[in-house]
């Protein structure tokens, strides 16, 4: 068994909450125990830090604080909650002068931090600590033939903390085809989505998201993962206005790698949260389950 | 005779004093034992600085010196000078590095000071113990090897043989020429690369001073300063160099095609091959890992033998001269050499490590040296710029600075690609009517007639674009950008991002140290810098010695440069090395291993460890003995010795333990 300080971020218990139900569920089948930071608080995410990068740090610092206590590595599995946790982490253990400004805030709550965890994303966890080859040896129920399109996103790779290639990821590639399923040549895998810029520039959005759902729709994917709360939400949730606004017929569902793994393992749909997806995975799970194939459910093509 | 020391702190203007409270640590000199007189001053090496110490010696009649200033790399050899000047034994001297290893690494003024008073405190307990040592004089050999045929190679061979002395150039490739011989054109004066360089290989591989030895490589190299011992394997060719007349018959009979490694893989080559049409030696050779026979042989069978026996149906017949011999072996030959040349030259940037770029994975993106054979009418496609299809291009882009200028691979400049890449810019507008792009970061045209050819490229109508790609897609968005490469940059003059649909993508890769980098530096033990070529001795005042004396660098082994730049820092070693040679004899280092014969047990551990070859076994008196005249005074012995016999003069263990004591109390 190993342990981890586990940081679910806002995300997983609101928009993204099939990702926070699908992480808890597979995490005692891959031998992993993620104890759940108590009083946790929000990460302060991309906003916070471009409105003031200090401040937004002492966020960030609050949860490193409490997961010192333990000593385990902080895992979360938010791309957002990483990059901001580890980025703050970073700067924490590379500036003495902004740790001491730091932690003279952290003691009016009667805490301090350190420097001394790591701050990792479930990813990273699955496929170094766990690796692909364990989880291969616990799948019940292999995805055989099923196409899957890695979605990476930008924060996972993007700025680089050495857990993979920023242009050419691999990591969740490797993740699904331990599944048994194939993980489809996808050269949008590492694009931006838009992120949270739905809510303010949502015509630019729509047209990035557009772009990564055609890469996937033109390679034959049944189905997109993501680690990503954000991704998810974009391509899921927006599917329909993108094909309203371009007149496209897209149906992918976006699942969760999480969620993906949790169904090689042989866990309840339920359970994993698959309710919660907006594009219906219906299809999918009737091919996992009774391998019904529904052919070119896809548009590969734009209607004009 | 009692020690009488001097101490002298150097400010060495504000690099030492600006970090090291300079008169506190004289002040604390002149508290230690045996201390006569302590002094600053801000800068010791200048001949007032000289001339103080000289004063002092003769003053306060001192016998023994310590300097506190910069690394002993730098001016131990000026200090041993002055104090001799002076009346005193060089070696009654010990140097305190304050300025690398106190001044310029802390930032903290005392605990700088601090340090600077223990390493002169370690000074100068130390220099009590030294005693006085003659330097030895060797006679120097007047052979030189160069390693490595480019044209910094040959340059260099070329001038220490004309001025009569012995050169062994030597080449792993099975023809010198390097890759200057690949190139079409050279910038600025766009000279046909050819036309200039296979004059000067003819000369070199015709020269009676020069020994060619191509398909060598070295395999050992062993000895010091004027007389260096160089094994060299000599690789099977296959082919009797004196009976090959370089005719070609085999090469239109054998049945084998490979990609041509001359060629960058575009064009092919037969198993038994001649590198290219202007090879110096102008014979073939027979490539063992595709050769039918030679494969076979080693599973016992005889096959093909075709340019051995010629085609008896169609009356084609083999070798006349009887050339090729199958039966050949590696050779190995041993030579010995005065100063040595690595002229080893570079590696392009493999740019298929950048996954966006498209090297590798998409059609029509080139490297800059697939470019120069595209273009070059003796190339594969005779000089011709055509697609995969065989179409003309309509648009190309040239996309600078790849794999240099970044820290993901290299961070420094490479020096030539600014300006390779707008002579194919003119070489395209030459040879067809595509539209050029260009995307630079900064054009760098430094050189003479560097600038002037930016503006002829300009007026050319080559379009600039400043701006890294920072992708080569074949994933179209628009109509128009179907069945293209599309380049995805960012117009950092206007502030957007833009688009642009191209036929071909020519890629200026950087250059790097080659593969084989660390062990030649092994081999040779010459260090390399932070960039990984090999390091000079002083980047601005000895730029092509080494820290191993006798070894010299030419070309881009040391740093990517062009060929005028390759060219002159070749002649410089040339220059080097006959200036050793014509003064004949060299002085070496005078702190050599010492046999203490009462102690010694006649092991002989000493004997094999010695890299030099320095210690003998005296048969008579069971002892082993050093012969000083090639003890280098390495050390390795003293460690080896179980029975502590052996000391190393100017190292003695009372002198460094004398050091450490002084460092710590």
């Amino acid at each position: 068994m190993r342990y981890y300080s586990y940081f679910p971020g806002c995300s997983a218990e609101s928009t993204g909450l099939g990702l926070g139900l699908s992480t808890e569920a597979i995490a005692a089948p891959l031998d992993i125990e993620l104890v759940e930071l108590e009083d946790w608080n929000c990460c302060g995410s991309t906003p916070y830090g471009s409105l003031d990068d200090e401040e937004s740090i002492v966020v960030a610092a609050r949860n490193l604080a409490l997961a010192e206590k333990s000593g385990f590595d902080l895992v979360t599995p938010c791309s957002s909650c990483y990059v901001t946790l580890a980025g703050a982490n970073r700067h924490l253990q590379e500036r003495p002068k902004l740790m001491t400004q730091v932690n003279e805030a952290l003691a009016v709550a009667g805490l301090e931090y350190k420097g001394s965890i790591r701050v990792r994303h479930l990813v990273d966890v699955l496929y170094n600590d766990v690796t692909p080859e364990f989880i291969a040896g616990e799948v019940k129920n292999r995805l055989d033939g099923l196409k899957v399109a890695p979605y990476y996103g930008c924060q996972l790779v993007r700025p680089r903390y050495g857990l993979d290639d920023t242009e050419h990821p691999h990591t969740l590639d490797d993740l699904v085809e331990c599944l048994g399923a194939e993980a489809v040549n996808f050269p949008m895998k590492a694009r931006c989505c838009g992120g949270s810029l739905t809510i303010s520039e949502e015509k630019n959005v729509l047209e990035l998201t557009r772009k990564i759902l055609q890469s996937a729709a033109q390679n034959g994917s049944q189905c997109i993962v993501t680690p990503c709360p954000l991704c998810q939400t974009n391509l899921d949730a927006y599917q329909s206005r993108i094909n309203a606004r371009f007149r496209a017929d897209f149906k992918i569902p976006v699942l969760f790698i999480t969620q993906l793994i949790g169904l090689a393992l042989g866990l309840e749909a339920k359970s994993l949260g698959l309710d919660t997806n907006i594009v219906s995975p219906r299809e999918v799970l009737d091919y996992i389950y009774n391998r019904i194939n529904y052919v070119t459910t896809h548009p590969t093509e734009e209607r004009e | 005779m009692e020690p009488r020391i001097g101490v002298f702190i150097c400010h060495c203007g504000s690099n030492i004093a600006g970090t090291v409270d300079v008169e506190d640590v004289a002040r604390f000199a002149r508290g230690l034992e045996s201390v006569v007189v302590a002094c600053d001053y801000r800068f010791m090496c200048s001949d007032p600085g000289q001339e103080l110490i000289k004063k002092d010696i003769k003053e306060f009649n001192l016998n023994r010196v310590v300097v506190a200033s910069c690394s002993p790399t730098m001016h131990e050899p000026t200090f041993r000078r002055a104090i001799q000047e002076a009346g005193l034994n060089p070696y009654f001297f010990e140097m305190a590095n304050i300025r690398e290893h106190v001044s310029w690494v802390t930032e903290d003024k005392e605990k700088a000071t601090e340090k600077a008073k223990a390493l002169v405190a370690a000074a100068v307990r130390r220099v009590y113990y030294h005693e006085p040592l003659e330097a030895r004089e060797v006679d120097i050999n007047p052979n030189t090897l160069v390693v490595g045929g480019g044209i910094a190679g040959i340059q260099a061979a070329l001038k220490i043989a004309d001025s009569g002395n012995k050169v062994y150039l030597v080449d792993k490739n099975p023809s010198i020429g390097g890759h200057m011989a690949q190139l079409d054109k050279t910038f600025p004066t766009l000279d046909c690369s050819a036309c200039i360089l296979t004059p000067k290989m003819t000369l070199a591989g015709s020269h009676p001073d020069i020994e060619l030895l191509t398909y060598s490589e070295i395999e050992e190299v062993s000895g010091y300063v004027g007389n260096f011992k160089v094994k060299i394997r000599k690789k099977a060719r296959y082919i009797d160099l004196g009976k090959c007349t370089g005719c070609g018959r085999c090469l239109e009979i054998c049945p084998v095609r490979v990609p041509d490694e001359f060629e960058q893989g575009l064009g092919k080559r037969t198993a038994i091959y001649k590198p290219f049409a202007q090879a110096v030696p102008n014979k073939v050779l027979i490539d063992p890992e595709n050769c039918l026979h030679l494969k076979g042989l080693a599973e016992g069978k005889d096959v093909c033998r075709l340019c051995q026996k010629g085609i008896e149906k169609k009356g084609i017949p083999g070798c006349e001269t009887g050339a090729i011999d199958f039966e050949q072996k590696d050779e190995i030959i041993e030579v010995e050499v005065g100063a040595i040349i690595v002229a080893t030259g570079f590696k392009l940037f493999d740019p298929g490590i950048i996954y966006q770029y498209g090297y590798g994975r998409l059609d029509n993106v080139y490297t800059s040296l697939e470019f120069e054979r595209l273009v070059n009418s003796a190339g594969p496609t005779g000089g011709h710029i055509v697609l995969k299809d065989g179409s003309e291009p309509q648009r190309i882009a040239l996309i600078h600075c790849v794999g240099s200028r970044d820290e993901q691979y290299h961070e420094y400049c490479s020096r030539v690609c600014c300006m390779y890449s707008m002579k194919f810019a003119h070489l395209i507008k030459e040879h067809t009517t595509a539209e050029v792009y260009e995307f630079y970061i900064d054009i760098r045209s430094f050189g003479k007639g560097y600038e002037e050819f930016y503006n002829r490229v300009l007026e050319e109508g080559t379009v600039f674009i400043r701006g890294k790609p920072a992708e080569v897609t074949n994933i179209a968005e628009t109509p128009e950008e179907e069945g293209k490469l599309v380049v995805q940059f960012e117009d950092t003059l206007i502030g957007e991002q833009r688009r642009l649909p191209v036929d071909m993508v020519v890629l200026s890769c950087g250059l790097e140290p080659r593969q084989d980098v660390e062990a030649v530096a092994r081999l040779f033990n010459i260090s390399r810098s932070a960039d990984g070529f090999f390091m000079e001795k002083h980047p601005k005042l000895d730029p092509v010695a080494t820290m191993t004396d006798g070894i010299f660098l030419a070309g881009c082994c040391q740093g990517p440069k062009d060929i005028p730049d390759t060219v002159a820092q070749a002649s410089a070693a040339a220059a080097e090395a006959l200036a050793m040679i014509s003064r004949g004899k060299v002085e070496i280092e005078a702190a050599t291993a010492v046999i203490n014969e009462k102690l010694c047990t006649g092991c002989q551990l000493c004997k094999a460890v010695c890299p030099y070859s320095a210690i003998s076994f005296d048969e008579d008196k069971k002892v082993c003995q050093v012969n000083e005249a090639l003890c280098k005074g390495c050390g390795a012995c003293v460690g080896g010795c179980p029975g502590d016999a052996i000391s190393l003069s100017h190292y003695t263990n009372e002198q460094l333990l004398a050091q450490m004591e002084g460092a710590l109390t």
